[in-house]
């Protein structure tokens, strides 16, 4: 696994750090709303996978693209979303960055180029594989990011738009998120190879296997990629190994994997060997770490508030919005 | 490959459009249109299998490789969920893409871009995204392709909110839809019939566009309407005309886009006939004709009706491939002319 560590300015590796809070802040916030049962449908949470969100998306510039998963809060707040809009979509509030049509599971802001969270496991992966075509056309040096899921990888959606991404060059990068668990199948049980970077070999593209709850390491392995993207070298699969510590979705019981299991990658959390790191290099105090997670919470408790006082979606723009 | 019976040259006259027309195939029609549209806005490329140099199963992109090159005449590799994907991606990133499915039952093979992705994501996204995809393919039967090439399945697509669905039935309807298609700004599912490509009629030249969503009446009549869907309409009008020589005028509607319907066109016609038998290739069950009836029925042409509607359409089987019992298996001309005439016979109660 790469562990290269990119020099990156003081300014950005505080951000960093303050957005893998945010992240958690807003799940464990929206956790608590579906427990006290004020949210309903379904969410998944990505909780345990923060370095990989936060090392990938925070390697983009404002003008490149995303395409997100069903685990996709971390995503689109690296890219910029303003969490208070956030909340009040999966609250189902007319303010919304859907107004209330899309929820957790298919929030987007084509403005900022989130191309959307989505319900259909690798259902992004073409559409990706589309927004890279269409920036090769238009001579940007714009790249499209990518992200999906181990389970993704066994849909035909993954090999035919690799494929394709690939005889054509399109600045893409696949980036799969490795949680181990497609649901409740294991990667072990649901592949014979011994990683999916490896798969890269079948469409001639690069690949690599990274420590995805290191969020240096994915930065500095998903740079690599979105430069040779923009250089008009091509795509590139990388696979971030990590962890999601909440079951798949409120149903889970969490049958599949041990308890053991779960303490053990709480024990290499995204966020704290951050945090240690930055305290080791002397990057950040205890108190400023503190006070970043700290604020994290009181800013979450804001979007939260805002969303409760936006009003619902009028049931007379019901049929809005299906046709441009 | 021609209709099995060729129509004299159908389609627009000069008087009608105020444009000059042109004797051309319905394939000529579409590949004219992809042509002058490509010219005009470099944000428009086709992609699909084997569109490039072999110039499309059908020939209908044949020559434009040379002129767009394979940047905007785009070979792709047999992914038809890609394919998809890809252009609806595209679009969403300021591209205008005409994707190809070679036939129209590989679109099968796509349904979750085209169904769960593209016709949704605007909505999804709060109204807030536009998916400028035309995908064009060719349905039906008639040229012995079998039960895995010779589908009509318009009803599936016309059946998901967010798309948008035509079926022209001439090569002036083809130019003209194919015109508005490109220029609309949701997803355009174009269905051309296979066994039409060398049906010639005249077609307006220049800026020629049809709106979807309007019916056309294909010849006009008061004792009874047929309203027939792609290539039935060609059998629908042979057995107006030979009903006309026993005194019976019948009324023949093309639909031609299925979502939005023209359901206005279609509901005046049957209240001035009060009788109106609907006829589609596609399998009977789940039909759009069945559509079509319902919304007759629920309309006040329901109050003019001097017989319940009829429906014709294709057997409850797959497309078989011998040639009389895949002749068999849709309806013909004859079908269609006892189906009128029991219509016509049949009394208020």
């Amino acid at each position: 696994m790469s562990e290269q560590i990119p020099e990156l300015p003081l300014s950005q590796l505080h951000s960093m750090l303050s957005t893998m809070y945010l992240i958690r802040a807003f799940e464990e916030k929206v956790d608590e709303l579906f427990m006290r049962g004020e949210m309903h449908g379904t969410t998944h949470l990505s909780i345990g996978q923060e370095g990989t969100a936060v090392g990938a998306v925070s390697t983009l510039r404002s003008d490149d693209y995303i395409t997100s998963t069903h685990r996709g809060h971390g995503h689109f707040i690296t890219k910029g979303a303003d969490i208070s809009l956030m909340m009040a979509e999966l609250l189902g509030k007319e303010t919304g960055y859907c107004r209330g049509r899309g929820g957790s599971m298919h929030i987007a802001d084509v403005e900022m180029g989130h191309l959307g969270a989505n319900g259909i496991v690798a259902g992004g992966i073409p559409i990706a594989t589309g927004v890279g075509l269409s920036l090769k056309m238009q001579r940007t040096d714009r790249v499209c990011l990518c992200i999906f899921g181990d389970g993704a990888t066994n849909e035909g959606a993954f090999h035919e738009s690799i494929n394709m991404a690939a005889i054509w060059d399109l600045p893409v990068i696949f980036l799969c998120e490795n949680n181990h668990y497609g649901m409740s199948m294991s990667t072990r049980r649901a592949m014979r190879n011994e990683t999916i970077a490896q798969r890269a070999d079948g469409y001639g593209i690069p690949g690599e296997l990274i420590d995805g709850n290191n969020v240096l390491a994915v930065y500095a392995a998903i740079s690599h990629a979105v430069k040779r993207a923009r250089n008009g070298q091509g795509p590139s699969l990388i696979e971030s190994r990590t962890y999601r510590y909440k079951g798949h979705a409120k149903s889970d019981q969490n049958l599949y994997r041990s308890r053991d299991e779960i303490r053990e990658w709480q024990q290499r959390d995204p966020i704290q060997f951050f945090v240690n790191y930055l305290i080791s290099e002397k990057v950040l105090s205890e108190e400023e770490v503190k006070k970043e997670a700290a604020s994290a919470y009181t800013a979450i408790e804001e979007a939260y508030q805002f969303a409760l006082n936006s009003p619902d979606p009028d049931p007379k723009t019901l049929l809005e919005g299906v046709y441009a | 490959m021609t209709t099995s019976h060729p129509q004299p040259l159908i389609g627009a006259t000069e008087e009608d459009v105020e444009l000059p027309v042109q004797q051309m195939t319905y394939a000529a029609a579409i590949r004219q249109v992809l042509q002058e549209e490509m010219r005009k806005d470099e944000r428009i490329f086709l992609m699909g299998e084997d569109i490039g140099i072999y110039g499309g199963a059908f020939g209908v992109t044949r020559g434009l490789l040379e002129e767009f090159g394979e940047e905007r005449v785009r070979d792709t590799p047999i992914s038809e969920q890609a394919i998809a994907g890809c252009a609806i991606g595209a679009a969403l990133s300021g591209m205008l893409p005409v994707a190809e499915f070679q036939f129209s039952d590989f679109m099968t093979l796509a349904m979750d871009q085209i169904v769960n992705q593209g016709a949704k994501l605007r909505f999804m996204f709060g109204g807030k995204a536009k998916v400028p995809v035309v995908f064009r393919s060719p349905l039906g039967s008639g040229m012995g392709f079998a039960a895995q090439h010779s589908q009509s399945l318009e009803a599936w697509f016309a059946h998901i909110p967010g798309l948008k669905v035509v079926l022209p039935s001439t090569p002036a309807d083809a130019s003209g839809l194919l015109r508005s298609a490109i220029h609309d700004p949701n997803i355009v599912i174009f269905f051309e019939h296979k066994a039409m490509y060398n049906l010639q009629g005249m077609v307006p030249m220049g800026d020629w566009r049809i709106p979807l969503g309007k019916a056309e009446i294909k010849r006009e009549g008061k004792h009874l309407t047929i309203i027939a869907l792609s290539i039935m309409v060609h059998r629908a009008l042979a057995v107006a005309e030979r009903l006309a020589k026993e005194g019976i005028e019948a009324e023949v509607i093309d639909p031609r886009s299925l979502r939005p319907l023209d359901e206005e066109t279609l509901v005046d016609s049957v209240s001035k006939t009060g009788r109106v038998l609907i006829v589609q290739e596609a399998v009977l069950t789940g039909g759009f004709g069945g559509e079509i009836a319902a919304r007759i029925a629920a309309s006040r042409a329901f109050y003019y009706l001097d017989a319940p509607i009829m429906r014709l359409g294709g057997a409850e089987i797959p497309m078989p491939y011998q040639v009389q019992l895949e002749k068999r298996a849709t309806p013909q001309e004859e079908d269609i002319y006892q189906a009128a005439q029991q219509l016509l016979q049949q009394k208020p109660a």
